[in-house]
């Protein structure tokens, strides 16, 4: 027993160079930019704040990132869920065919993105919001996908039996059975989408020919023009948007331990 | 009984046009990769000319640089976030309660946080701390967001696997040591394995933290060097050869293992 007891010490040693890793790699970076973000020529100061907040330009950037964030989660879900619900019910015992939905994820973004671009230029459509909204469901579609089918799929079949047996028609059963019990797909799918859209990099740069900057393409600006502290307020709006969007996800009974962003 | 025929037919539709939509791009850029102008048009006919360039454009040791890059940084980047992911899931596993809540909250940072908050997060400790340039910063960055989930990949198995399997190695006269060798880690086998698979197809697909962690030392990975080349022109032949190659690579690649893996759990 004593044996025992002394290596669970050991054991327990083994997560320390990691717990080192991740206070080191992970929380000072953090630490450091909400640093930057106060401290102005060696004192406390909240001219980058003021900075930031006063700049019209600026604050209608990060509107703009909001809406097109919205926009992307909205039609990835209203387009993402039918697609979810009818893969669980006509094609359950399929698994190519449902990753057939998830393999264009497999290639890198840039690459997808810069296709849909040499199409869009081919066809004559003028590149401006409508490409750049298109470009991101298009990019973040599956991972909406997969969550929902996840959740769908893992219904069980003799509840909705239960709900057509008690009176319910389809709409019914759907709203107050499949619809719920699916909530958890749904949240996880919106996480995955609503984040790295507001903040994306690149797509919108691509699809718009640099005329629409979002609030991803603008902090890489600021620190690509050494303005640390202007830029670190913005990562910090960033940074204070994904914690209030957990908390938010959470709240509504999401599950954070959801790795399924990476899983086939 | 025609109803049901009638949603059907809807629903199959729907999912068909939804995957048209998705490869619609991927397959236009492979058919036109047989031709030699970037305008989509067949008007010189069929010709592997944008396939032959690769071997003669000066782009291509570039690419081939980029490519070896990408590689050795993703090989290099998930062996180490395995080695430190594996210890570490054991490690947390048995830490104090507290301790184990907070280590995997901030386990989950790197997951749910914003890249580009990341990335510039990383650059600015990088500067402030003078870490060399190049190599060090890139591996610690991809590091850094690729173990996260190799910890989550093990952490699973490590909550199903019997206590008592190990304390039963120990009283039948194994070594600590060995029986982590011989118990702990052989069952923790698919988690280890699928957690590195993970992490080298993250760091492989990885952009904004690679551009920005980079620097000046010229050390491209694929995906930095085509965001460099492509982003102010609009797409050579060239690339649609290369792209072309890629889709086919990657595609065929997934779907063979994925095959293989549905047949022997069916099998």
């Amino acid at each position: 027993m004593k044996k025992t007891k002394g290596f669970t010490l050991t054991r327990r040693a083994f997560a320390y160079p990691y717990v080192l890793f991740l206070l080191l790699f992970v929380v000072v970076p953090l630490v450091l930019i909400l640093l930057n973000a106060f401290w102005v020529d060696g004192a406390l100061s909240l001219d980058n704040f003021v900075e930031f907040f006063s700049d019209v330009t600026g604050l209608k950037v990060l509107e703009n990132s909001l809406i097109i964030g919205f926009a992307t989660t909205l039609l990835c879900l209203l387009i993402g869920y039918p697609t979810a619900y009818f893969l669980s019910k006509y094609h359950a015992s399929s698994k190519v065919y449902v990753l057939l939905f998830i393999l264009p994820t497999w290639v890198n973004f840039l690459i997808r993105t810069l296709s849909t671009k040499a199409i869009f230029l081919a066809l004559g459509i003028e590149l401006g919001m409508g490409t750049v909204v298109f470009g991101m469901v298009y990019n973040y579609l599956p991972y909406m996908i997969l969550p929902l089918h996840t959740a769908i799929s893992g219904i069980d079949k003799s509840l909705i039996e239960a709900s057509h047996d008690l009176g319910a028609n389809n709409l019914e059963t759907f709203v107050k059975t499949i619809l719920p019990l699916s909530w958890t797909g749904i949240l996880s799918g919106i996480t995955m989408v609503f984040i790295p859209s507001v903040s994306t990099f690149a797509i919108s740069e691509l699809l718009s020919n640099r005329q629409i900057f979002l609030f991803g393409d603008s902090i890489q600006t600021k620190f690509s023009q050494n303005m640390y502290g202007v830029g670190s307020v913005m990562s910090l709006v960033m940074l204070l948007l994904v914690v209030l969007f957990n908390l938010l996800v959470n709240r509504a009974g999401g599950n954070d331990d959801d790795v399924s962003r990476s899983m086939l | 009984m025609k109803k049901d025929k009638a949603k059907r037919i809807f629903a199959e539709s729907y999912l068909a046009i939804v995957l048209a939509v998705l490869y619609l791009p991927i397959l236009v850029i492979i058919v036109f990769s047989f031709t030699n102008n970037a305008n989509f048009s067949f008007a010189n006919g069929f010709t592997l000319e944008a396939y032959t360039s690769i071997f003669t454009s000066e782009k291509t040791p570039a690419l081939l640089d980029a490519l070896k890059n990408t590689f050795v940084l993703a090989i290099v980047s998930a062996v180490v976030a395995t080695i430190l992911g594996t210890f570490a899931t054991i490690g947390i596993f048995y830490l104090k309660p507290r301790l184990k809540k907070i280590t995997l909250a901030v386990n989950q940072l790197p997951l749910v946080n914003s890249e580009i908050v990341m990335a510039v997060s990383l650059m600015v400790f990088f500067a402030t701390f003078a870490f060399p340039q190049g190599w060090t910063r890139l591996i610690i960055a991809h590091v850094s967001f690729c173990t996260p989930y190799v910890v989550l990949s093990i952490l699973p198995r490590l909550k199903q696997m019997n206590s008592n399997l190990y304390e039963a190695a120990l009283d039948l006269g194994c070594k600590p040591l060995k029986a982590l060798t011989h118990v702990i880690f052989p069952y923790l086998s698919g988690g280890i394995v699928n957690g590195f698979v993970m992490a080298f197809t993250i760091s492989m697909d990885d952009f904004i933290i690679t551009q920005i962690n980079k620097g000046q030392t010229g050390i491209e990975t694929l995906s930095t060097f085509i965001y460099e080349d492509a982003r102010l022109k609009s797409l050579e032949p060239f690339w649609f050869a290369v792209f072309s190659i890629i889709f086919i690579v990657v595609m065929t690649a997934l779907l063979i293992v994925n095959l293989k893996k549905n047949n022997a759990k069916e099998g």
